[in-house]
Parts: C-alpha cells; structure tokens; sequence
C-alpha cells in the first residue's frame, strides 16, 4: 500500500551563533493511511523538530539541509507512480501551497494545553477558525460542525463550550478543545506532540482512548511524538525510535518491545521504573554517573534508640494528626458574580512517618500534596491538627515551635523541589548557592564550609570544579543534584522531595531516583517522596499513602497497595497507568469519564460528601482505607 | 459590572482627598504666600502698597487664618465649582484656565494620534523583522528620538520652519490672529504651526511606545498558542494581528492612565521653549509666585485626570481581555 506519508532521508540543521549544526540527520519513515507511528526519543532526540518539519513550522533558525517529505495527493489530485505526491520540504513554509496542507490535511496537537490556546479567544472562535480557512462554509453551517466536532472529542455542551474561553477550563478539556481544533477539517494526517505529558494519569488514559476512537471514526493516521513507552505500547502499530538526531531503530511495536535490537532502545527500556520490579532491583540509567561520599558526610551520629526496640523503623520520625488547611478563593472580579468560595485544600490528614523510611505520597494535580508539605515544613500554616517532629528523641510540635527552636527545625527537616530551572537563583554560583545554607545558620568558618561543598558535590556526583559556573550552565538532572547538594549540605534526617523527578528525561530520572535511593541508605535519612507517578513512588518508597481531594484515601505497604488496591479511586488510578508491555494494555472500555477524583461520587462505602463520616479504617496489616466508619453512632457518641 | 464601576468611583473619593491634602501642604511649605512675594516686588520697584488693600485681599481669601481652614475652604470651594483667585491674573482661577485649555486638548489629541500612529506600524514591523536591517535602522531613530532633548529639537524645528516654510517663530497661529475671532485663515494659521509641537512631543513617546510595543509582542510571538494558530494553515499576517497583537496591545491600554495627565502637564519646557498658549507654561508660572489658588487646581486637575484615566484603562482592560473580565483574584 502505498503510504501516506514518506519521510526520506531528513535533514535539518540549527543555525545557532552562525554555525550550523545538524539536529536531524538522514531520518527516514513511512506513515500508512489510517495507521499509528510512534516516535520515541528523550528530549534533544530531534523527535519534535522532525514533526515541525512536516508541518513547516520548523523555527527560523532551523533549516531543511536534505531529504523529501512526501505527502501523497489527497482525492481527485493527481495519479501514476508518485500518485501525485507533494514534497513538504521543498514548499515555501509561509507559501499558499503549504498552508492549505497545514491544517487541513495535516494537523497537529501540542504538549502543553495550557498555553497552546489564546486565552483572549473563545473555543468556538479558535476551533471554527480551522474550519472557515479550509472549507468553503456558510457561518451557522460552521458553528454547528464544531458543536459537532466538540461534542465528539467529549464535551458534555459543545453548544456552551464555543463560548468559554480556554482558561475557564481544565487540563483534560482544553487538551479535547485542542484535539477538536486539530480534527474539525477531517485531516489525513494528525501529529500529536508529547499530548499527554502534562496531563494526570487518569486524563491521560482518556485523552489516548479519545484519540484512538476518533482515529478510527475517522480514519486518518497519527503521529504520535513522546518519550513515555507506556504510552507507545497502548496506542502505536509501529515505532520509531531517535537518539541525537537519527533513527535507532524501527519497525512494528511487536518486535520492537520483545525484540529490541538497539543497545539504545534497550537502555531506554531498563531505566524506566515499572511495577514487576523484584525487590533490591536497580535501574539503569543510560548514562551512569558515579558519586562518592567523603569523610566530613559519612560519620553521622547514629540514632538514639529509646527503650528495647533495636530494629530500624521502629521509631515515628514525623506524626501527622488530623491536618486541615482550607483557602478562601474569589471568583469573578464583577459585582454579583464575586461569590467567596472555600476550597479545603488539606483535609484530616493524619500519618506517621517512621524513622529511617521512605514514605510515598501519591495524587494528581490539585489534589493537595504540594498545600500538605508546606504544611509540614511550616511554610503554611494550618486550620486544625499538628504536625510532630521526633528530633532524636525529643518530640516538637511543628506548629508551636519559634525563634530558637524553630530555627533548629530548619535544619533538620530539608525540601528538595519539583522545578530544578527555578529554584535555583540565577545569579549565584553553584558554590554559593550549596554554600546558603550553612552560612544563614552560621556552620563553621569559610574554609570549612567550602570543604563542605566541594564534598557536597562529589557526593551528588557532579565535579567540584564547577563551583564557580552558573545554574544555566547545567542540564536539567545536574541542577537537580545542585537542589539535592543544597537539601542536604546542613546534614538534616528528614527529606521532603516534592516530585524531584517529574521536569526530568526518563534516563535522567533514573540517575536521580538511583542518587536518591544511595543517599538514603548511606546517610540514614527519612524520606517523604511526593510524585504523581505511581511506578516512581512504587521503586523509592516502602509505604504509600494515595491522596485525593485534599484527603488521605489508602495507605498501605508498597506491595499491598499495587497488588490489593481497596479504595475505587486507587484503583482507578492503578488501572490508567499505561505498562511499557504489550501484554498489558489498558482497558480502555474501563476508562470512566473522569468521575474517578469526585469524592461524592465514590460508591458506598467510600463516599464522600455532606452527611456521610469517613475515616481511615484499619483492613488489616497496616493497609488503611478510607470509608465510613463501621459504627458511625459510635463515632458520633 | 455597574456595581464595580460605583465602586471604584467611591473609592476615588477618599484617594483624590488624600492627594488634595498632600497638594495643599506643599504649596504651603515654601515661607509666605502671594500676596507677601507680590508685596516684595512692588517695593522693589519703589511703588507705594496699598495696605489696605493687601488686608482687605487677606482677609477675603482666608490667608490670614490657620492652615487647616484655609485648607477646608480651598476642597469647600472646589466641591461647588468654585477653585478660587488667581492673584497674578486677577481673575478667578476657571477664567484663567478656560481660555488654554482647548488649544492643550487639540495639542495633546494631535500628539496622541501622531504617536499611535507611527508606534504602531513600526512597532509590530521591529517585533516580525527582528534583527532585519529595518529593525536596526527604525531602532536607531526611535533611541535618537528618545535621546534628544525636547527643548532642543523645539529649537532646531523653529529655527528650520522659520527659514523654510517662513513660519513665525512660537506660538499657535500667527500673531495677527492672537484674539481675533475664529475664521479660516485663523484655523490654518493653527494648523500650520501645529505640526511643530506635535511632533517635538509625539517624537519621545512614539520612540518609547515602539520599543515597548516591540518588547510586548517579541514576548508574544515566542507563545505556543502563536505556533498553534501558524499550524491551522492561517497566513503569517493573520495570525500575527489576530493572536499576538491583540495580547501585547493589553499595555497599550493600560498606558491610557498615565497618558492623560502627562498630555496635560508633561510638554512645559517645550511649551515654554515654544512659547505655546497652553496649560504647561502657566502651571510653571503659577508655582513660581505662588500662585497658590491657581497652582492648587492645576495639581488637582492633573491628580483627577490620573486617577479617572487609570479607572477608564482598566475598564477597557475588562472590556478587551476576558481573564480579567472573568478571573477573580486568590484570597491567601
């Protein structure tokens, strides 16, 4: 059959600083009508600058050096060999040509929903305004083909969605307003840039059921651009898979998972995190970087144990108890519509936190977790409950806690963040940045300290000569250490890591999740590891605790959670997790409408609303759910 | 919508009493008033004083009572229309001010449209053809524009319109028409000697404002909802004036509150320089010899016309951009 699409022999250069520099080089592939490809690469891969191509909206310093993209001729064009096949790379980009392709035959949905549509536009003006451009269409006739369209990609009132703008909604519509707008002129070809990556697990599973739906109601072909092998086992029929600008590897999703050739793809497929991991196994980065503890870190004062107890994680290192924090929003600037609404962003949260373990703390976005550990280091304050540190023996209320006694808490609960491009100041060295710590809290003179770092550095795996760089003269993994370096420089037994790994390439993520992992057993400390990413919480943490609409829903030992989830938002969760293993695709007929994270539409026992009381409540073996008390006239009395 | 626009005119009240108040103390700092300057320069030039006449003018404009009453009668007065005496003129504060003030709106209208209308072109020309050459060479007028001073090139154009075009050196019409009656030639002798301050003041706002607009939509056209729009197929025309332009023109209105009063106030010394029959010369003179009735209105005039121009750009704002119009604000 005769493809759709023929990449051959691609080759794009960068003019960065009047040099050139090849980012794709002799790329080629095949798209069949109606199929899924899949390209698959880490970031710098040149996966997303070959789609730019194909559209023609590569940036201006990019240029096309070599190659054709053939696009075959659509109905009633042309015939014979070449069955009247345009080349996209020899078309002016800007030219009349091109753009009738763009958009019309080819389309194409980006990675970040949030900021691919203009706020400043309705959804029916930006979605209908593919459809004017394209087709010849009466104005009404238009609007109702994108109610149509809308009602398609899942809106539940297409009819009011072409008159909300795009900030009124959320992540999960926007990214369907997005798919409406790249499919509202039928085209052949639709390339999807990285379209799930910044979406929660649950609305990604939607949003690639949607896309496979569509495609086949459809029947046009898709690109699909990512770095997630779950996703690629769910939803492509062949794969490509690029490293630093060329192809590694390619051909159909069988034998590219259960055969893998390239030691690249190999790789790739050894550092990320899944389920079926045994326990003690490693991942393995693609890139192994070593690091080594030096004498001034190593000898640490070890635990006092009080009383009989000799085994570790015996001793409660952070006790939670009924934690709650609610903010008050506004909404609507204008009059009658300004209504104060309470948002209870933390509610009843309790867990302890043994000494020496590494506690999970999984949830989507907006669920709370980020509220829960600013509560915890005291950067928030609560409504109710308390937060008790065992420093050593002496139990601190968090909460209580000033002047001296909180500056002592400072330096033993430490926060490594999420954004490892902006929690770092710019404008400080490396040196001072690590440095900052131990100067605000006075920690031996300046030679000192500068020892102190520069083993800092090596036991975070990074080369102590760069103390005097910048920030941005390092890659995203290598800031991340800095962050790490920084957490731990006043030597501190409690680590909050609020999604360490989640700005991070897969291979990078593995070294840090590795570090992370090496530095907990080599310096005794307690972690609280915070992610959305259940595989990640599933390779670092011993216990889980799952967190949604501001609650604790189950908390259970890593194991029992995965393999006997109780409470149906756990579940839900687990079962949207796409598996880089073609044995286990998701169920997409599962895959409810997003009512999953609805507190009040959890079934009984679970629900959660006006008048019905739920606690956690113990199921036996420290595997906590939670659910209506068993005798709530007991728990009333 | 009509209860927020109630509401920020209420809260103008206690802000434009506030700035009344601040006005008034610092005409008061300097030691003495008119009358004690103007008393001062007669006996310098050997004329008698009429002291009865100075007691008589003290007592009927309260300068001889304590601060705060005077304060009170000056904001009683200006509650009912009534912004008190220019003692240099000799005539009550509106009649003085009545006379320049539409000849300032025609100058400070003609300048707004002149820099609107050079900004805009060449502004969005600079932010699509960066690094062009005539993105390098209109950024090099627009800092030479910016660079020199009013008063300068106030000269220069005189010097130049006089030799040239035999225009008369300052004003706003040909001496001859100075209180004459408006006929055709009076209204062309103002056109032809308007494109001089027009353009001496429109030159620095329009090389700023092209800079800013530049800046604005440079940050724009970097935006992910830009390449969206470039991959529905819409011409690179399109797509420039329908998404970016309409984001980075957001400034652009919310530049409305701190026009006014600069349009108003801000050309003295080209004024002066020029020696136009505006409000800027006049402000000057009034707060050189205390002229305090006189200076007072101006200040108050000049505050009014920012606090009104920043409560007209934000409801313009509201109007053009639907986050603002939709989106509350998070209370901690």
């Amino acid at each position: 059959m005769q493809p759709l699409l023929r990449v051959e022999n691609l080759g794009i250069s960068f003019n960065i600083h009047h040099t050139d520099l090849a980012v794709v080089r002799g790329v080629s592939f095949d798209i069949r009508p109606g199929a899924t490809v899949a390209l698959v690469g880490e970031s710098g891969s040149g996966k997303s600058v070959t789609a730019q191509a194909v559209m023609g909206i590569l940036p201006d310093i990019a240029r096309i050096i070599g190659g054709r993209i053939l696009l075959a001729g659509g109905e009633g064009e042309g015939g014979g060999e070449d069955g009247g096949a345009t080349d996209i790379a020899a078309l002016p980009p800007g030219g009349k040509e091109m753009r009738r392709i763009r958009g019309g035959r080819i389309s194409m949905i980006f990675q970040e929903p949030m900021v691919s549509l203009s706020p400043l536009h309705t959804v029916g003006d930006q979605v209908s305004e593919a459809l004017f451009l394209h087709r010849q269409v009466e104005r009404a006739e238009g609007m109702r083909l994108t109610a149509e369209m809308l009602a398609m990609v899942g809106f539940p009132d297409p009819q009011r969605a072409l008159k909300t703008y795009p900030f009124e909604l959320s992540g999960g519509l926007r990214q369907r307003a997005m798919i409406a707008m790249a499919l509202v002129c039928r085209p052949a070809l639709l390339i999807a840039d990285e379209p799930t990556t910044a979406l929660d697990v649950t609305i990604q599973a939607q949003i690639l059921k949607l896309i496979k739906d569509l495609q086949e109601q459809l029947h046009m072909a898709v690109l699909i651009i990512t770095h997630d092998l779950g996703v690629v086992a769910n939803i492509a029929e062949e794969v490509v898979v690029m490293y630093q600008g060329e192809v590694m590897e390619s051909g159909e999703i069988g034998a590219i998972f259960n055969r893998p050739q390239h030691p690249y793809l190999r790789a790739l497929l050894r550092a990320v995190p899944h389920f079926e991991m045994k326990p003690g196994e490693r991942l393995t980065p693609i890139r192994e970087v070593k690091h080594q503890l030096g004498a001034l870190l190593s000898g640490r004062e070890p635990w006092p144990r009080t009383g009989d107890s000799a085994q570790p994680n015996s001793e409660p290192h952070l006790i939670v108890r009924n934690l709650g924090r609610a903010f008050t929003i506004r909404k609507g600037g204008f009059g009658k519509n300004a209504a104060a609404r309470v948002v209870r962003a933390v509610e009843d949260v309790s867990f302890t936190v043994m000494q020496g373990e590494s506690f999970g703390l999984v949830g989507e976005s907006g669920c709370g977790k980020t509220t829960l550990s600013k509560l915890l280091m005291r950067a928030l304050l609560p409504d109710r409950g308390e937060v008790v540190y065992n420093d050593r023996g002496t139990m601190r209320n968090v909460h209580q806690l000033d002047g001296a006694g909180l500056l002592q808490l400072r330096q033993k609960m430490q926060f490594v963040f999420q954004d490892p491009f902006s929690s770092l100041n710019p404008r400080m060295t490396v040196l001072d940045i690590i440095r900052e710590p131990l100067v605000i809290h006075r920690r031996g003179d300046g030679a000192q300290q500068v020892a102190l770092v520069k083993e800092l550095m090596k036991m975070v795996g990074l080369d102590p000569r760069f103390l005097n760089r910048y920030p941005h003269s390092f890659s995203g993994g290598q800031r991340q250490r800095i962050g790490i370096a920084r957490a731990l420089a006043l030597r501190p037994d409690f680590l909050i890591c609020d999604e360490p790994v989640s700005a991070l390439d897969v291979s990078i993520q593995a070294q840090i999740l590795n570090l992370l992992k090496d530095l907990q057993q080599e310096l005794g400390l307690t972690y609280l590891f915070i992610s959305h990413n259940l595989a990640v919480v599933n390779y670092i943490a011993g216990r889980i605790a799952v967190m949604c609409g501001g609650r604790l829903v189950e908390v259970a030992e890593r194991t029992a959670l995965f393999r006997d989830p109780r409470h149906p938002y756990t579940r839900a969760l687990l079962s949207a997790v796409p598996f880089a293993d073609l044995e286990r695709p998701l169920d997409f007929a599962a895959i409810a409408g997003g009512q999953a994270s609805t507190p009040a539409d959890w079934p009984a026992p679970f629900t959660v609303d006006a008048d019905s009381a739920t606690a956690l409540v113990d199921v036996g073996g420290g595997h906590w759910v939670r659910m209506a008390a068993e005798c709530p006239v007991a728990e009333a009395a | 919508m009509l209860a927020y626009i109630l509401r920020r005119i209420a809260y103008m009240v206690p802000t434009l009493l506030v700035i009344s108040f601040i006005v008034f103390v610092i005409i008061q700092l300097p030691p003495g008033d008119y009358l004690e300057s103007h008393i001062a320069e007669l006996q310098s030039q050997g004329e008698t004083v009429d002291e009865g006449k100075i007691a008589f003018l003290r007592k009927q404009y309260g300068l001889d009572k304590p601060f705060y009453l005077q304060y009170l009668h000056w904001v009683w007065g200006m509650l009912h229309g009534d912004f008190g005496y220019s003692f240099e003129h000799g005539l009550p504060v509106s009649e003085v001010v009545g006379d320049r003030m539409a000849l300032t709106v025609l100058i400070a209208f003609a300048t707004t449209l002149f820099t609107w209308l050079l900004a805009f072109p060449i502004g969005v020309y600079s932010a699509t053809h960066q690094y062009s050459w005539g993105d390098y060479g209109l950024s090099l007028l627009g800092f030479i524009g910016l660079a020199t001073p009013n008063f300068l090139l106030a000269l220069v154009m005189l010097h130049l319109a006089n030799v040239y075009f035999g225009t008369s050196i300052g004003g706003l019409m040909d001496p001859q028409y100075i209180n004459a009656e408006w006929s055709v030639d009076k209204l062309l002798s103002v056109l032809e000697h308007l494109w001089i301050p027009v353009v001496i003041i429109g030159t620095a706002g329009t090389a700023g404002m092209i800079r800013r607009l530049r800046a604005n939509l440079l940050d724009e056209l970097q935006k992910q909802y830009v390449v969206t729009a470039r991959a529905k197929g819409l011409a690179e025309r399109k797509v420039v004036r329908k998404y970016p332009l309409r984001m980075a023109l957001n400034f652009f209105i919310a530049d409305i509150g701190s026009l006014l009063p600069t349009l108003i106030s801000g050309a003295e010394i080209t004024a002066v320089v020029l020696s136009l029959p505006t409000t800027g010369p006049l402000l000057l003179e009034s707060l050189q010899s205390q002229d305090m009735f006189l200076a007072g209105s101006f200040l108050m005039f000049l505050a009014a016309l920012t606090v009104a121009g920043v409560l007209v750009s934000d409801l313009l704002l509201a109007v053009l951009d639907p986050r603002i119009r939709l989106q509350g604000g998070t209370g901690k």
